[in-house]
């Protein structure tokens, strides 16, 4: 598969933003080369604030901004903005539902090198446990655009999460994204993978290896947690009886809990879960983590031979 | 919830439309301290010290300083009163339901389920709040959003924050004093109610803040050192914060917690203890 780097799509699609919307503004703490928010300070300066390393000074800037007529996008990498702002994204934010856009690079554990500092692995669960949020992580960089395009021109608050490394591209350019709407990038009949971000193009990978073995798999693209889309969920219950979530995020409060709180209320069938469990990461390349971590192609693999057991 | 974008485009005359005398801000201001007791007295609990101490100067900007107009909160081009000092939400409530934004007979309802006036500062709630406020340090930094807005629009407004000293403990009010300086924000005017107490003590026993007006110095700004109960003395102040060019301004208002009764005045126990009905008789009679 080619490979584009989510990041840079994000700056370039802000640039564009910036040249058909005034109220456009943008905030950084001090990571611009790396969120690529530079590529719309270098267009429009005086729309960017580069607000050093002042992440919850930013946030609450970006609140009062927003408070007055402007579509803030505010950018750090996920881990500082989500956990170190957690109550001003919350008071600042969310309770007031303010038009606030979290853009956050970095996600998950393919930050690699820079070890568990620099990995959110909560940063899902801490985003929906949001009022008023709505929580989007692209599969590859031509969905990327389509999202960010999307949540500048949706009122409210929206959280992004984007990731260091190249993604592989699983969506043809024509790709247009509906918020709440599932992307099914696959049909089958023996199962269901549901995934998000980068695990996307992990579970159709490892859904070309089941066809092999006779396991029809169907794959989902649940880009949007929040608000979920319940019918997708429970017509894939329905039709192929058994669902493994696959998430670069921990077991708890991610996609794998938001999915099963909607199959055990409405289509209740046999599920596993592809994640971190309950643990921190450690430092390596990203690929290697991902493999010691248990978020392989093959990890998804394995789930939906167990799940289909279960039936 | 409101949706803040659709907001309101009428006008306004300029100024300020109540343009009391000082001598009418000064009843006025003993009028919302007298709601400030009912209202707190009725809900049971809330913070009266913190209100009293800011009495005169939230009377003195709502009918004094702010151009404002309570049949439109949202009017683009009003001044923004920011109250960073959330848990003080009475005297914001007395005085917008004095300057008519909602009927005075709401106040009884202060904190009760149901009611426009929570506990601490809502906006999605109550007509003219413009934050929601409550958890402390954040209302500087929001404030700077606010003022840079005005200056991305080249609007004249100004916005206007009150903060206690206690919240200056926070590490964000830092951050926000450095980013303020950063961005030359001018058409800010910061006000700390400098009362001297917090919840468990005195500010200068359980987190010392002195030297205080150096440190704001030292982070860039233009500091006015007033008695905050002086009205001669934050209208002055608050004129010559609006004519500061290139660097914001922070007015240190030396008040008094629980200011204008006597029982309460440096008493560290209503921070945030509502007064008994008997008490609360008692202060009324001194706020007569």
């Amino acid at each position: 598969m080619d490979e584009a780097s989510t990041r840079e799509t994000y700056g370039k699609t802000l640039a564009e933003l910036g040249k058909q919307n005034e109220d456009i503004v943008v905030l950084d703490a001090d990571l611009s080369p790396s969120t690529m928010t530079n590529l719309f300070a270098r267009e429009f300066p005086e729309h960017f604030f580069n607000c050093g390393l002042q992440e919850q000074n930013m946030i609450a800037i970006a609140a009062g901004l927003a408070a007055s007529g402007k579509t803030v996008f505010a950018s750090t990498f996920a881990v500082f903005v989500v956990c170190r702002c957690f109550d001003q994204l919350r008071l600042c934010v969310s309770q007031p539902n303010l038009n606030v856009k979290i853009v956050a690079t970095h996600g998950g554990i393919t930050v690699g090198e820079d070890g568990t500092s620099h990995q959110a692995i909560e940063d899902l669960a801490l985003c929906c446990a949001l009022p008023s949020f709505t929580v989007v992580v692209p599969a590859d960089a031509i969905e990327t655009a389509e999202v960010v395009k999307a949540a500048a021109s949706s009122y409210g608050p929206f959280y992004i999460r984007l990731s260091r490394p190249k993604t592989p591209i699983v969506y043809p350019k024509s790709y247009h994204f509906t918020l709440d709407k599932a992307m099914t990038m696959r049909q089958g009949t023996d199962a269901t993978i549901i995934a998000a971000g980068i695990m996307v193009a992990k579970a159709l990978e490892a859904a070309d290896i089941l066809a092999k073995q006779d396991i029809d798999c169907r794959v989902i693209n649940m880009h949007t947690l929040k608000p979920l889309d319940e019918a997708t969920i429970v017509e894939a219950a329905s039709e192929t009886g058994a669902i493994v979530v696959a998430e670069e995020h921990l077991a708890q409060g991610g996609l794998g809990s938001r999915v099963a709180q909607t199959v055990t209320r409405k289509k209740p069938v046999p599920m596993e879960f592809v994640n971190l469990g309950d643990r921190y990461a450690s430092s390596g390349r990203a690929e290697e983590l991902l493999q010691r971590y248990g978020l392989t192609a093959g990890d998804i693999e394995e789930s939906v031979k167990s799940v289909v057991k279960k039936k | 919830m409101l949706n803040h974008s659709k907001i309101s485009l009428e006008s306004t005359p300029q100024g300020n439309r109540f343009n009391l005398s000082i001598a009418e801000v000064k009843e006025m201001a003993k009028k919302l301290r007298r709601h400030v007791i009912t209202m707190i007295a009725t809900a049971g609990s809330g913070h009266p010290g913190g209100s009293l101490s800011a009495a005169d100067i939230v009377t003195a900007l709502y009918f004094k300083i702010l151009h404002h107009n309570p049949e439109n909160p949202h009017w683009p081009d009003r001044d923004r009163f920011i109250l960073s000092k959330g848990h003080a939400a009475p005297i914001l409530y007395a005085a917008l339901a004095e300057t008519g934004y909602f009927p005075l007979a709401e106040l009884s309802t202060l904190r009760r389920l149901d009611s426009r006036l929570q506990g601490h500062p809502d906006s999605n709630f109550t007509p003219g709040v413009e934050m929601s406020a409550g958890s402390l340090g954040m209302g500087l930094s929001f404030a700077i959003g606010v003022a840079l807005a005005a200056r991305l629009d080249s609007k004249g407004y100004r916005t206007y924050v009150l903060l206690s000293d206690g919240e200056c403990e926070e590490g964000q009010t830092w951050e926000a004093a450095l980013s303020a300086a950063h961005f030359k924000v001018d058409n800010l005017t910061t006000i700390v109610d400098y009362n001297g107490i917090q919840l468990s003590g005195r500010t200068c026993d359980i987190m010392n803040l002195e030297p205080f007006i150096r440190k704001w110095q030292a982070f860039g700004w233009h500091t006015i050192d007033i008695d905050g109960h002086d009205l001669n003395q934050i209208l002055s102040a608050c004129q010559e914060a609006e004519k500061m060019r290139g660097k914001p301004t922070v007015i240190i208002a030396r008040t008094i917690k629980g200011k204008g009764v006597s029982f309460m005045e440096n008493n560290v126990a209503f921070h945030g203890k509502a007064p008994t009905w008997e008490e609360a008789e008692r202060a009324l009679k001194e706020l007569d």
